[in-house]
C-alpha cells in the first residue's frame, strides 16, 4: 500500500532550486530599522549640539570629543575580544555612548581625562553588566559620575569663560561679569544665599544660543530642543520622558519659588532629559512605567539642586531612577488584551 | 470623511497588493496529481475512506471523523487513488494523505443552483459540515462548529472578515468584488444559522472598490452593513475585529461567542453559499500568488491537493532566484523547505520572496526600544517573553501572559534587533504544554 519514494515522479525536479529555500519563524518581512540605524539616527540628532560646541570651544572640545570616543569604542572591541564574543562597534552603541559622555563634560580637560571616562562608561557601565542591553545605569553617566568623584576639581570648579561664546551672546547680562567663572546655577545659589543680586531672567538669551559656562552639551539649549526634534519625529524616543521630566523639574522649581524657564535652560536638565534619559535600556518599557520614571528624575534632580551641596541633580537623579527601573517594569506591567474587561475602553 | 474604526497596538508595514488587487480571478490546469492531506483543519485526524486503487469522482468524500471538531475531506478531482500515506504538508508535519491520479477529462458538476431561502438553520449547520466547511482565512477552524454555539450563549452579530490585512494578498478583495452577491448570500445563510439579526462586513480602507460594490448589492437591506476600518496590522485578527466593529473584548481562552458575535472569512461564507446552492464541498479555493520572485503575480482558483510546484509554474515560474516560498501571507504563513507542499483549504496565498528580500541580518540584542511592547495588539512585552524564554523561565512567561498571544508577529516587524519573537512564544508555549502532560 504505501509507494517506495523512487516512485514518486516529480517530486525531486526543482531540488535544484529548493536546496537554495531560506526558511524560518514567521513573520517574513520585516521593518528597515536596525540597532545601527537607531544608533545613527541619535548620532545625528547630537550633530548640530556637537558641531557648534567645536566651533564655540575649538580644539580643546574637539579632542575631548575624540578621546571619549575613542576610550568607548576601544574599550567595547577589546572587552568583547577579551571574552570570545563577537566584536560589535559596528552597532555604533559604543560610538554614541562616548559622544554622550563628551558631551556632558567640560570643554577643557587633559586629554586622558575623557579617554579614561570612555573607557570607564563602557567596561563599568556597559560590558560588566554583559554587554548592550543588559545595564541597568546609563553607560556615559557612570563614566561621568567616576570622573566627576575621581577628579571633582576639573569636573565642577575649572569652568572658564568661553570667549567667543561670550561674543556670540553680547547680551549676557553686565552683573553677571563678576561672577562668571560660576555656572548659571551656581550663581543663583549665590542669589538665594542673598550675597549676589541678580534676575535669572539675564540667563535666558546666553543659555539659549551660546552658553559659555557650562559642559559641552549645554553650549545651547535650542539646538538640544532641534536634537529632541529629530528623536520625536524619527519616533526613536517616547516624548513623555523628556516632557514628563522637565515639567516635573518646571512645576517644582516654581513651588519652591524659582524660575522655572531657568530652571530647565539652566545646567543639564535638557540634555540629559533629551538624551540620557531616553536611553532604552535604562528606562522602563511601559508607557506609565516612562512616566513615572521621568517624575522621579524630575522630583530627584530638584532635590538635589536645591536641597544639597551639589550644584546639578541631573546625572544622579537619571542614575537613580535607572537603579528603579526594573523595580517599576516589575509593577507597570500592562494588563493583556480582554483580561478583567469585556468592552473595550476606546 | 467616515470615521474608520480599528484596535489599539498594531503596525503598517508596507501592502504591496498593487501587483495582484486589480487582476481576476483565472482558473490553472490541473496538476497530474494531487496530494490531499487527511488534516487540514483545527481539530480530529480523518480516516481515509478510499483504498488505493479506487475510483474517484470529483466532490466524493474521501475521509472523515467520528469527532465533534472536525471536518470531512472530499476528493478534490475526478481519478483514480494511487496512494495513502504519510506526506509533508505546508508545516513540514508527515500527515497521511490521499494522492489521485488526475484524470484527463473532468465532468463538469454542480452547474445547478437551487434555493437557499427554504433551508432552516439546522440544515445550513448540516450542508456547513458535509461540504467540510472550515476558516477559509488560515485558521481552518471547522465552520459548522461555529455555527453550532453553546445553548447559553447568544448570537447577535455574524461579522465577515473582509480585512485582508496581510500584506501581498488579495483573494478575499478579488471575491468581494467578483462574488458579492454569494458573499452576502453566504453570510445571511450564516445569520440564520446562529439566530444573528445582524450581519456586518469589516473592509479595510483599501478596498474601497469592494466596500461600494457590496454596498451596492446590498441595496436597502438594513440588517447587513458595510463597516470601513484602517489599513492596520491585524485588523483581521478576530479578537482585533471584533473590538473595532463592537467595541466588546473577548476574555480571554474564550470564543467570539462568549461576546455574542461569530466571525466568518470572506472565502468561508462564499464557500458556504456554494455548497447550501450547489451542493459543492469545499475542494477548490481562491488563492494569491505573489512576491517579487514570481514571474506573474495573480489571482488563481486552486483545487485542493494541488502541489505548490504547479502552481508556481502556471504563474510563469520564478523570476530570478527566489529566496523564500511562503505558504499564506508574510506575516504568518509557513515558509517552504522545497515545494512539495499541496495547496489546502486553509491556503490563503503563496508568495515567493526574492533572494535580496529574505535577508535582514542577524539576531542582536534587546536594547529595550519598546517598539514591540507598542505594537502588540493582545498588550503583551514580547520581550521579557522572550527574555524569559532565553532563561528556560517558562513560568515567567507564562505570567508575561505568552498563552495570550496569537503570533501575528508585529514584534518581530518592528524589532530592530532582528529578534524572532514568534519562534520564542512557540518554545515557551511548547515547553508549558509539555510540562502540563507531566
Amino acid at each position: 500500500m504505501i509507494m517506495a519514494r523512487e516512485d514518486k515522479p516529480d517530486r525531486d525536479e526543482k531540488l535544484e532550486t529548493e536546496e537554495l529555500l531560506t526558511i524560518g519563524v514567521s513573520p517574513h518581512i520585516r521593518d528597515t530599522d536596525t540597532t545601527a540605524r537607531i544608533m545613527g539616527w541619535v548620532i545625528v540628532a547630537l550633530l548640530p549640539i556637537t558641531f557648534y560646541s567645536i566651533y564655540i570651544g575649538g580644539l580643546s572640545t574637539l579632542i575631548v570629543i575624540v578621546m571619549s570616543i575613542a576610550g568607548a569604542v576601544a574599550t567595547e572591541a577589546v572587552i568583547q575580544r577579551l571574552r570570545h564574543m563577537p566584536v560589535t562597534i559596528d552597532d555604533l552603541s559604543a560610538l554614541l555612548t562616548g559622544l554622550l559622555l563628551a558631551l556632558t563634560l567640560p570643554p577643557r580637560l587633559p586629554f586622558w581625562m575623557p579617554l579614561v571616562g570612555g573607557a570607564v562608561a563602557i567596561a563599568l557601565g556597559k560590558q560588566v553588566f554583559g554587554g548592550l542591553g543588559h545595564n541597568i545605569f546609563n553607560p556615559a553617566l557612570v563614566g561621568r559620575a567616576v570622573l566627576f568623584v575621581s577628579w571633582s576639581k576639573y569636573m565642577t570648579t575649572s569652568w572658564l569663560v568661553n570667549p567667543k561664546a561670550a561674543v556670540v551672546n553680547t547680551a549676557a547680562v553686565k552683573s553677571i561679569d563678576a561672577v562668571t567663572r560660576a555656572t548659571p546655577l551656581y550663581t543663583m545659589r549665590l542669589v538665594r544665599q542673598g550675597t549676589l543680586s541678580l534676575s535669572p531672567s539675564g540667563y535666558y538669551r546666553p543659555l539659549l544660543f551660546g552658553n559659555p559656562w557650562g559642559c559641552i552639551g549645554e553650549v545651547s539649549a535650542l539646538l538640544i530642543l532641534v536634537g529632541l526634534a529629530v528623536l520625536l519625529v524619527k519616533r526613536l524616543v517616547d516624548w513623555r520622558i523628556p516632557v514628563y521630566f522637565v515639567v516635573t523639574v518646571m512645576v517644582l522649581s516654581w513651588i519652591i519659588g524659582m524660575d522655572p524657564l531657568f530652571a530647565v535652560l539652566s545646567g543639564s536638565l535638557l540634555f540629559g532629559a533629551c538624551f540620557m534619559a531616553t536611553d532604552y535600556v535604562t528606562n522602563p518599557m511601559t508607557r506609565w512605567g516612562k512616566v513615572i520614571f521621568a517624575v522621579g528624575c524630575g522630583i530627584i534632580t530638584v532635590l538635589l539642586r536645591f536641597y544639597s551641596n551639589l550644584p546639578e541633580g541631573v546625572m544622579f537623579a537619571i542614575l537613580f531612577m535607572n537603579g528603579m527601573t526594573p523595580l517599576i517594569d516589575r509593577y507597570m506591567k500592562p494588563r493583556p488584551y480582554g483580561h478583567g474587561r469585556a468592552v473595550s475602553e476606546s | 470623511m467616515v470615521e474608520l474604526k480599528t484596535f489599539r497596538g498594531g503596525i503598517h508595514p508596507p501592502y504591496q497588493k498593487e501587483a495582484t488587487a486589480a487582476k481576476s480571478t483565472e482558473d490553472i490546469s490541473l496538476p497530474a496529481e494531487v496530494v490531499i492531506p487527511m488534516q487540514q483543519h483545527v481539530g480530529a485526524h480523518n480516516s481515509p475512506t478510499v483504498n488505493v486503487g479506487d475510483r474517484v469522482d470529483a466532490g466524493q468524500k474521501i475521509g472523515s471523523s467520528e469527532a465533534f471538531i472536525s471536518a470531512p475531506v472530499h476528493a478534490s478531482v475526478s481519478g483514480t487513488v494511487k496512494a495513502i500515506e504519510g506526506r509533508p504538508d505546508f508545516t513540514g508535519a508527515q500527515v497521511q494523505s490521499v494522492v489521485i491520479k488526475v484524470d484527463p477529462s473532468q465532468p463538469p458538476k454542480w452547474a445547478e443552483k437551487k434555493d437557499t431561502g427554504s433551508l432552516s438553520a439546522e440544515q445550513i449547520r448540516d450542508v456547513a459540515k458535509e461540504a467540510g466547511l472550515v476558516g477559509l482565512g488560515g485558521a481552518a477552524f471547522p465552520t459548522f462548529v461555529k455555527l453550532s454555539p453553546p445553548a447559553d450563549k447568544r448570537i447577535d452579530t455574524v461579522i465577515i472578515n473582509g480585512c485582508e490585512c496581510e500584506p501581498f494578498l488579495t483573494c478575499d478583495h478579488r471575491l468581494m468584488l467578483e462574488r458579492a452577491d454569494d458573499l452576502i448570500s453566504g453570510l445571511k445563510l450564516m445569520m440564520r444559522a446562529v439566530g444573528a439579526d445582524k450581519g456586518i462586513i469589516g473592509v479595510e480602507a483599501n478596498k474601497m472598490d469592494a466596500a461600494d460594490a457590496l454596498t451596492t448589492k446590498l441595496g436597502g437591506d438594513s440588517s447587513i452593513e458595510v463597516v470601513l476600518l484602517e489599513v492596520k496590522y491585524p485588523e483581521g485578527a478576530e479578537k482585533m475585529l471584533i473590538d473595532a466593529v463592537t467595541g466588546r473584548r473577548v476574555p480571554p481562552g474564550k470564543l467570539p461567542s462568549e461576546v455574542g458575535v461569530l466571525v466568518q472569512n470572506v472565502q468561508t461564507a462564499v464557500a458556504l453559499h456554494d455548497a447550501a446552492s450547489t451542493g459543492k464541498p469545499v475542494i477548490d479555493r481562491v488563492i494569491t500568488v505573489t512576491g517579487g520572485g514570481i514571474k506573474e503575480p495573480k489571482n488563481v482558483l486552486v483545487k485542493v491537493g494541488t502541489p505548490i510546484s504547479h502552481v508556481i509554474d502556471q504563474c510563469g515560474g520564478f523570476a530570478g532566484t527566489p529566496g523564500k516560498v511562503v505558504m499564506g501571507g508574510p506575516m504568518t504563513g509557513w515558509a517552504q523547505k522545497d515545494l512539495s507542499a499541496a495547496v489546502v483549504k486553509g491556503t490563503s496565498g503563496i508568495l515567493v520572496l526574492g533572494k535580496d528580500e529574505v535577508e535582514y541580518g542577524a539576531e542582536r540584542e534587546c536594547v529595550g526600544c519598546d517598539k514591540c511592547i507598542d505594537a502588540c495588539p493582545m498588550f503583551l512585552m514580547p520581550n521579557f517573553i522572550v527574555k524569559y524564554t532565553k532563561r528556560g523561565k517558562y513560568d515567567e512567561a507564562n505570567r508575561f501572559g505568552v498563552q495570550d498571544c496569537f503570533e501575528c508577529g508585529c514584534c518581530a516587524y518592528v524589532c530592530a534587533s532582528r529578534i524572532s519573537h514568534v519562534a520564542y512564544v512557540r518554545k515557551a508555549k511548547a515547553e508549558l504544554a509539555a510540562a502540563e502532560k507531566k
